[in-house]
This record gives C-alpha cells, structure tokens and sequence, in this order.
C-alpha cells in the first residue's frame, strides 16, 4: 500500500472500530454492522457509550476533535465519525 | 509512672521537663492573655509551645508548617494576632505582627514559673481544604478532649504515635491523648522515609497508632511494617474501605482495628471496631451520651460536646445550625442496619444526570489484591458532561510486570467494577500510575475543596 494518506485513514477507522467494539462488549450492548451509513443513534451505544469512546480515543490518539471543535458538530453516521477524527488528524 | 516522652527524629523532650522549666525562654510571661500564632518548622516545637501557653495566652492558632506563606497574612488579620511562637524564616511575618516574637529553644531552661494570670485559652486549628484559604476552627481544650477525658488510666506500657500532623486536628487527637495519659508519643516528621520512620515506630515500641487509610495504604505495603505490632490501629480522616480494614488485619491478627468518624468542626464523632466499613445504623436512631447523629439530604450531621465553638472572623458562616447540628457535608447511604460513607457532597461526579461518589469507585478499585490505592476524578465530556476517570497505583510487584499483565490487571480491575457498580460508574479510562498525591493532612489531593 503506497497511499500514505489511505493508510492512515484506515487505521484511524481500524482504531475507532476496535474501540467500538471492545465498549459494546463491556456495556453488554447489541452492536449493528459497522459500516459507513450506519446512523450512530442506531448503531446499539448510547451517550455514555459515546461518552466513554470519545475519551479513550484521546487517550489514543492524543486528541479530542469535540472539544476541540469551535462549531457544535455531531456526526450522523459511522462514516462521518470517522472523516471527523481524519479531519481533525491532519 | 516512668518517664514519659515525645519523640522525633533526632531528639526527644521529656514531659517532666515542662514542669520546671520552658522552652520558651524568659519570653513566655510576656505572651500572657495574648493571641498567639504558633507556627514552627517541626511538631516537637508546637507540640511543647501548646503545653507551656495552654492556659497563659487568650488564644493560639495552631499553623502546620505546609501552609502557605501567602495565607498567613489573612490568618493574622483574622485572629488578631499578637504573639508569635516561631522559628521559621518567614519573610515580612515581624512587620503584621504587633508583639513579642519568640524562638522557641531545642532545650529547657529554668523558668521563673507559671504567669499569674489564667486564660481559658481558645485552641484554633485551620482546616484542610485543597483549594481558597483555611477557615479558622475555635476549639475549647473541653471539647478536644472530650472523647477521653476522665477515662480509665492507660495500661502500662502504652505508646502513641500518629502518622497525622498533630497540628491537624485528627493528630492533634492523639497528641492530647498522649500527654493527657500520659503516655509517650511518637511524632512523624517529612525529612524522614517511610522506611526509617516504621523502623522507628519499632525501636520506640510504639503500641497504639492512628493514620488516614491514605496513610495506611502507604505503610502496609513497605516491607517495613512487619518490623512493629501494634496492638491497637485506628483510621480517621477518610473513608476507611473494606479492603484497608482486612489488610490491616491481615497484616496484624491480633491487633484491634478501629476506624473513627471525626471532623476539625464536628469533633470526634465515634469508633466502629467490629472489622466492617460504614457503621451501625442504631447511632443514628439512638442517643449515645452527648452525642446525636441524623441524616438530611443523605449528608451526616452531628450534634455533640466535642463539636468546634465557631469560626474566626466577622464574615464566617455559622458552624453549627441554631439547635447546634454540624453538617458534615459527608454523604451516608443507610442500607437495612448499616450506614455506608459515600463521599463528598462537593466531590459528587454528574454523569449524564446521574451522580457518583468518586469514593464509593475508589472502594470496589481497591479490593483488587494488586492494587494499592486510587484517586477518581471527573473528565469533561461532549456527550455526558462528564464520565468517570481512574488513576490507579498498583503494588510493588505487580507495578513492575509487563505491559500485558498491567492489561489483564486493568481487565480484572473493570470485571470487578462491573460486579459492583451501575455502568456510569465504572471508569471509562484507567491510567496506572507510580503514586497519589498527598496533601499535609494525610488525605488524597482531589480537584475540589
């Protein structure tokens, strides 16, 4: 893989995803697929769910893109929650 | 009786000595009916200032020496001082001060004998707040002592020590303990390690010792502490967990193990010995003695003789309601015939709209065999407000494992969490750290007051 740039968006989708998942596992909570245009309201987690996500992935990555954000942005789908931390990366 | 003694590291000071003589120099007549800041670099000096002026000065502020230069001038102000006892280099402290200064000296000199005027002096202790200034808490020497005062002479052979400050008022319990006894007292000091300092708990034969379970999480796992048994240990100050109770008693089986309730405003409260956390519900459905205890908002609130006099200062809050109920702002939940400490009104963490005591976290943390202690916080959040952190100090050897044994520790850890708490109470990051940091009073530094 020669694309620099679409290596790092996966891996940034491939940490987001395992993150998921490893909370859906300790909260006991039905994950749906994770694909790109599943609306994150119906995706099985719930606002301490995304509460908990949004703080490890800075513990992982090393940044919060909600607070650093100047606008209040919440993204829709699985999709759009991961152009969010892509964006917020570079 | 033997002689009997308070011990620091490099010296120790006969109580005899204070009968005929001072430490105070030919100073002290002139601190008679005066309010007095005491404000030495070490215990031993306070300790023997408090003996000698008890009944000479009209009042005493009681200064540890981690207080901040910064706030003395307000504490000055506040308290109308003017005397000091101190050997501190305090830059400008002569300038606030209208009054004799004294150097208390390392050895007593012959005094010309007790002042002719009497005082009923009062005892005044800053509290401990993490975060503004201290506020001023007048005690008498009545209620400070009004725990033990006219109990049974001590058992031979008795020797106190504390891990607390004995200016602060869970050290200062025991220092009046001691010389009220009287019995030796052994006195901590920061310039000395954990190490020496249990190894000589153990030279000084010391029986009988008091410490926050801050402290004690601390001690019981240095290799040092097999070297003393106590027969009696007691914790105060903070929420003593079940898991701090069974180490203790783990360590030391024939020791007794007592856990007491007690505030720098509300005075000491009561003793729990039966080995549990939390304590009998029937204190508060029942008058014992002086003392009564009822909940309000789920916060404790204590009613006693041993309850602080007032704040200093014209702006200060009342201490105490108008039919003399302290609210210890300590949150109790009652569950059947036991009442259970949950923490901090001011430490309550709002998850989403649902409350957790960072202390009730800590508890079920801490029954982890590997782990040592704990500190949960609050972490801002855009989706809950906030959401619960943990930081973590794991024991000795589990500390040093590799990074896969600290990850199935973390895993066991959030397994336990799991069994005990509701799910917003569980911590969403845990951060393994070397140590906590400890604030003068022995207790763990949390964000809020």
């Amino acid at each position: 893989m020669s694309d620099g740039t679409k290596l790092e968006a996966m891996s940034t989708r491939a940490t987001i995803a395992a993150e998921v998942e490893q909370i859906a596992k300790e909260q006991n909570k039905r994950l749906a697929p994770l694909a790109d245009d599943l609306i994150l309201l119906d995706s099985g987690l719930d606002s301490l769910c995304f509460a908990i996500l949004v703080a490890r992935l800075e513990q992982r990555l090393g940044f919060d893109p909600f607070s650093a954000a100047e606008d209040v942005y919440f993204p829709v789908t699985f999709g759009d929650f991961v152009r969010f931390y892509d964006e917020a990366r570079q | 009786m033997s002689e009997v003694f308070l011990w620091d590291v490099d010296r120790k000071a006969a109580l005899s000595g204070l009968i005929t003589g001072t430490y105070l120099g030919g100073e002290r007549e002139a601190l008679s009916g005066r309010s007095v800041l005491i404000a030495t670099q070490g215990q031993l000096a306070t300790a023997l200032a408090l003996i000698e002026l008890d009944g000479v000065v009209r009042r005493f502020v009681i200064c540890p020496s981690d207080v901040p230069a910064a706030q003395l001038p307000s504490i000055i102000a506040t308290a109308e001082i003017d005397g000091i006892v101190s050997d501190r280099a305090i830059p400008g402290l002569g300038e606030l001060v209208r009054g004799p200064c004294i150097a208390p000296s390392r050895d007593p000199e012959p005094s010309a004998g007790e002042p002719a005027d009497r005082f009923a002096t009062e005892w005044v202790l800053l509290t401990s707040g993490t975060t503004g200034t201290p506020k001023l808490v007048v005690h008498t020497l009545e209620a400070l002592t009004g725990a033990f005062a006219g109990r049974a002479q001590p058992l031979a052979g008795v020797v106190w020590a504390t891990f607390y400050d004995i200016r602060r008022y869970g050290g200062l319990q025991i220092f009046l303990r001691a010389v009220t006894g009287p019995t030796s007292l052994v006195l901590s000091n920061l310039e000395e390690s954990p190490s020496d300092h249990l190894n000589r708990l153990a030279q000084c034969g010391v029986t009988h010792i008091s410490g926050t379970p801050t402290h004690w999480r601390r001690a019981i796992m240095n290799p040092a502490a097999k070297v003393f048994q106590p027969q009696y240990v007691r914790l105060s100050g903070e929420i003593a967990d079940q898991a701090i109770l069974d180490g203790l008693k783990a360590l030391w089986p024939h020791a007794k193990v007592g856990h007491a309730y007690a505030s720098t405003e509300a005075g000491v409260g009561f003793e729990v010995v039966d080995g549990r956390e939390g304590f009998s519900a029937s204190l508060l459905d029942a008058a014992h003695g002086e003392l009564r205890m009822k909940l309000e908002d789920g916060s404790l609130h204590i009613r006693s003789d041993r309850v602080a006099s007032r704040y200093l200062g014209e702006a200060a809050p009342a201490l105490a309601s108008a039919d003399g109920f302290v609210d210890t702002g300590d949150m109790i939940e009652r569950i059947e015939d036991r009442c259970y400490f949950r923490g901090r009104r001011g430490g309550i963490i709002n998850v989403g709209g649902s409350k957790v005591h960072p202390e009730e976290v800590e508890a079920v943390i801490n029954r982890h065999p590997k782990v040592r202690m704990s500190l949960v916080s609050a972490q801002k959040s855009p989706f809950t407000g906030a959401i619960v952190v943990a930081k973590v100090v794991l024991n000795g050897s589990a500390a040093a494992a590799d990074p896969a044994a600290v990850a199935q520790t973390e895993s066991e850890i959030r397994q336990l969490c799991q069994q005990h708490l509701a799910r917003h109470k569980i911590p969403a990051l845990m951060r393994f750290v070397s140590s906590l940091h400890v604030t003068g009073a022995g207790k763990l530094a949390r964000g809020h007051a």
